[in-house]
């Protein structure tokens, strides 16, 4: 016996009888047998005891540091109600919300959570979540060839490399064609924007903050847009939009971007949550699943996965997207996260990382191997250049269990001096101190 | 008590759920130009405010843990809470930036799990990183045309799927550029070969197949369906949906599958969360490794690295590298299942559906006789004289406190029920759900209405979708308007 298997043997013959055959193995006659019992080279089966043991020492294979660095995974606090929450058995076990009835739990949070992502953005509609942001920004670049009917679009090189690497991977494939609109220092060129724009177009992708976490000002793309009917894709840090001017106020069609600044653990790349919102005229254009209201045959009001039509389950060849499982849970988080923070909540923390990021930038640019580069606010990004090796540097810096700046010559030969450094609400001073003194001796 | 509240609707001004270190540093003041005209609008509650809605909002889901989840094509397993454990680990919550050297357990993990999964399934290497299984499906095809497009091979522009194959099959191959030629299914759900025969030509990039089908037959041709495709110059793509019956037995690679993607919130009980996250892990056979996307995790000289293979690689498909969360959970399960185990799972899976298909079908219709696999399809009740349809089954089966069957999948099938019990439920779970299942097509005979009305004893009763997708109430602010 194994203890996720309840089979007795006096069971097995029951079932047998009642199916009509003789053994397990009657029932596998189909397959050819020259396939059935290779022998595997597999663990054996481990005890609980054991099985804590080797993750113990797996664990102590690993070396926890101190981020300094974010560039699209932010060490944010987690509440500790979350964790509770999410793993009790009715959200963490259930099936994507196919019979309502019994899925009011799952439905009403993906409502509060899409309720969330329109406060936040702005926006109209937002869906039920994507995988990732960037992922996120791919689809929304098919929503818009798919809108336009054209297979060109412009991308910002300001938009994080990992991103754009995503967007052109799901481009090419489909035979979609990226055209880059140039980066002048830190920023996305407007007058590049204005020579390449035409009607071939979908639209323009751009990020903001972007990936130096330069707070990028994007009024007037809106009308260098309307003259080519073109969309405006816009991959946003969903926490920093408790502060910074909206993608709706900018006029975005399509807003797209990662949760995971919402308190999601750093967990080595995932699970985090992409999000996508969007306008009421395009709304029937989304992919993934989106929820909606409507009542009972009492009257009582309920949440239903609404407009399905557009969905692989149904449409399937002609569906606006393969999507099908996306990131729920990932969903409940950050709407629990948003309601334990609350409003004001959302706002300290990030203000905390913005002002812990300036003192960095501020202290480490005081050092005199370290300069600053470029005149843009930022957020809680920071560009600097420096005349240290930036390996020899986070080699120095891990001894000491840091995790040092993002070195930016890997994307961008032109910066092979600059880093990216990062702090968040749970740097303290003394740990940014230590980083300076550390810094400052190199 | 019903509690209906949403969070927006216990908010009140100056409440508040978190506690912040006070801030050291000055504050820095962004230009008002760059900031949003108002605040958002997001809930202000106390810490059990807070607690107590999502407490009360999960009474209104059904998760495995409470009762039986027969999903058909979903593999509802039990979800040990020794994964759960394991994978909260701080010590396994690390930025995706660290270096590489201080990562070698979470590399390890990486590297034992590619190659468990390998060995499993017959294929050479794995890639860990799309995030469910139609990101698989999408990487496996993109894989697929990489391929051809290496091999000067750019006519082939076709991917063959079945009838019965779900849904994102089709609507992964338009996304990853392809076409779609659909194939008839034989009687019993099979692959028609003569239609396949037809359908194969130098045009054909590859067929997508799952095995056992979505009908839960196996594909007994297996052998001359890959000789098939392979001989017209196409690629097997298995949709790893179905592998739980044959997990531990048969292998996809020993089939002639080229690629395939295996659901770990499936076959590797690693939780749905409510749709997602999941992982979708893709192998290739040998002669394909080259096109994974990263990371693929090598070791050398007791070391472990991420092989760096972009100048061949399909591209880069998510952010970083996958939901790493979710592979820890489905290593800690292969641990604890260990090959003395693995067999059984597919076995008893097997024993479940089987038992389950014999106890119903006097009352239920059954159009495909015979051993099935890990799930089976039954087309509505036998007796259609009363009109009770599969939709009042399954909201009949509600207020019998079980999760219902898959309805209306595969399409095949008029009036579908899929239903999937797996290797995780008891004989006493099923011998009560069988008794269910006949009590319903009882009352289906002898009072219809009660089943046409049902369900009875849920929070909300039967709902109006059609006025929902009319006019979508999406947010909270739709309903102040």
């Amino acid at each position: 016996m194994f203890k996720y298997l309840p089979h007795t043997e006096k069971d097995i013959q029951e079932m047998l009888e009642v199916i009509g055959v003789d053994s397990i193995d009657d029932l596998f006659h189909e397959i050819p047998s020259e396939m059935l019992g290779k022998d595997l080279n597999i663990p054996k089966s481990h005890s609980e005891l054991e099985i804590y043991k080797r993750f113990a020492d797996l664990a102590a294979k690993n070396k926890y540091l101190i981020p300094f660095v974010g560039a699209g995974a932010y060490d944010h606090y987690t509440p500790s109600v979350i964790r509770h929450i999410i793993e009790r058995q009715e959200f963490l076990t259930a099936y994507t919300p196919y019979q309502p009835e019994i899925s009011q739990g799952t439905l009403q949070y993906i409502f509060e959570y899409q309720s969330i992502i329109s406060e936040l953005t702005g926006m109209h509609v937002s869906n039920a979540s994507m995988y990732d942001g960037a992922t996120a920004t791919a689809e929304a670049m098919f929503m818009a060839t798919n809108v336009k009917k054209t297979k060109k679009i412009l991308v910002s090189k300001t938009i994080n490399p990992n991103i754009l690497k995503v967007v052109e991977t799901y481009a090419m494939y489909r035979g979609i064609v990226v055209d880059y609109i140039d980066e002048v220092n830190g920023v996305t060129s407007i007058e590049d924007f204005k020579n390449k724009n035409s009607l071939e177009y979908a639209g323009i992708i751009v990020q903001n903050p972007n990936f130096y976490g330069i707070i990028e000002d994007y009024s007037g793309y809106r009308s260098i847009l309307d003259e080519s009917k073109g969309l405006f894709i816009m991959n946003h840090d969903l926490s920093a939009l408790s502060i910074l001017k909206t993608p709706f106020e900018y006029g975005v069609d399509i807003a797209v971007g990662d949760g995971q600044t919402l308190g999601i653990p750093l967990q080595f790349g995932g699970p985090y949550i992409g999000y996508l919102a969007t306008t009421k005229k395009l709304m029937r254009k989304m992919p993934g699943r989106i929820c909606g209201v409507t009542k009972d045959s009492e009257g009582k009001r309920a949440f239903v996965l609404t407009l399905q039509a557009r969905e692989q389950h149904i449409r399937r060849d002609k569906a606006n997207s393969n999507i099908c499982s996306n990131q729920s849970l990932l969903a409940l988080f950050v709407t629990v996260y948003t309601a334990v923070m609350g409003k004001q909540g959302i706002i300290e923390a990030q203000t905390n990382s913005v002002n812990a990021t300036h003192y960095l930038y501020d202290e480490v640019t005081k050092l005199p191997k370290f300069k600053k580069v470029f005149k843009h606010d930022f957020f809680k990004d920071c560009v600097i250049e420096t005349t240290l090796d930036p390996s020899m540097m986070n080699e120095k810096l891990a001894e000491a269990g840091i995790l040092g700046p993002l070195a930016l010559g890997k994307y961008d030969i032109s910066k092979k001096n600059m880093v990216l450094f990062s702090a968040t609400e749970k740097r303290t001073k003394e740990e940014i101190d230590k980083l300076v003194s550390i810094l400052e001796v190199l | 008590m019903y509690y209906d509240k949403l969070i927006f609707e216990i908010s009140k001004k100056g409440r508040k759920a978190y506690s912040l270190p006070k801030s050291e540093f000055k504050n820095h003041v962004i230009n008002k130009d760059l900031l949003r005209d108002e605040l958002a609008e997001l809930p202000e509650v106390s810490e059990l405010e807070a607690v107590r809605h999502y407490t009360n909002v999960s009474f209104k889901n059904f998760g495995v843990e409470k009762g039986f989840y027969p999903l058909g094509s979903c593999t509802m397993k039990y979800n040990p809470k020794l994964n759960q454990d394991i994978a909260n680990n701080p010590l396994f919550s690390m930025h995706p930036y660290q270096h590489l050297d201080s990562l070698q357990g979470v590399l390890e993990i990486y590297y034992e799990t590619q190659r468990i999964l390998s060995e499993l399934s017959g294929l050479d290497t794995y890639s860990l990183n799309p995030y469910a299984g139609a990101h698989g499906e999408l990487v496996g095809l993109m894989i697929m045309k990489k391929y051809h497009m290496d091999r000067k091979d750019t006519r082939r522009t076709k991917i063959i799927i079945p009838d019965s194959a779900h849904g994102t099959n089709p609507a992964s191959a338009v996304v990853a550029g392809f076409d779609t030629v659909e194939v008839l299914s034989n009687q019993d759900g099979t692959v028609n070969l003569e239609s396949l025969k037809e359908a194969l030509n130098d045009e054909v990039a590859g067929i997508m197949l799952t095995n056992p089908n979505t009908t839960g037959i196996f594909e007994k041709d297996i052998c001359e369906i890959s000789k098939l495709v392979h001989d017209a110059g196409g690629l097997l793509y298995y949709d790893g949906a179905n592998l739980n019956p044959i997990l531990g037995l048969a292998r996809p690679g020993d089939m002639g599958f080229d690629i395939m993607h295996i659901n770990l919130h499936k076959t590797f009980s690693t939780p749905h969360g409510g749709g997602g996250p999941g992982s979708g892990p893709v192998g290739v056979v040998k002669h394909l490794v080259k096109y994974l996307p990263s990371p693929v995790i090598k070791k050398v000289r007791e070391k472990y690295i991420i092989e760096d293979s972009n100048d061949t690689a399909i591209g880069q498909i998510s952010h970083f590298y996958g939901n790493f969360g979710v592979v820890v959970k489905a290593y800690t399960y292969l641990l604890s299942v260990g090959k003395e185990n693995m067999g059984n799972i597919g076995r008893f899976s097997v024993l479940n559906a089987n038992y389950i298909k014999e106890s119903l079908k006097d009352d239920y219709l059954l159009p495909i006789k015979g051993v099935c696999k890990h799930e089976f399809v039954f087309d509505g009740l036998i007796d259609k004289s009363h009109h009770v349809t599969t939709l009042d089954v399954a909201k009949r089966l509600l207020d019998y406190d079980v999760h219902p069957p898959t309805i209306y999948f595969p399409l095949v099938f008029k009036e579908s029920i899929m239903i999937e019990p797996p290797e995780t439920e008891s004989k006493e779970t099923l011998d009560d759900f069988i008794k269910i299942m006949k009590t319903v097509a009882e009352e289906a005979r002898t009072t219809p209405d009660l089943v046409k009305g049902a369900p009875y004893t849920t929070v909300v009763k039967r709902l109006d979708e059609a006025t929902a997708a009319r006019k979508p109430l999406v947010k909270y602010r739709d309903l102040l308007e």
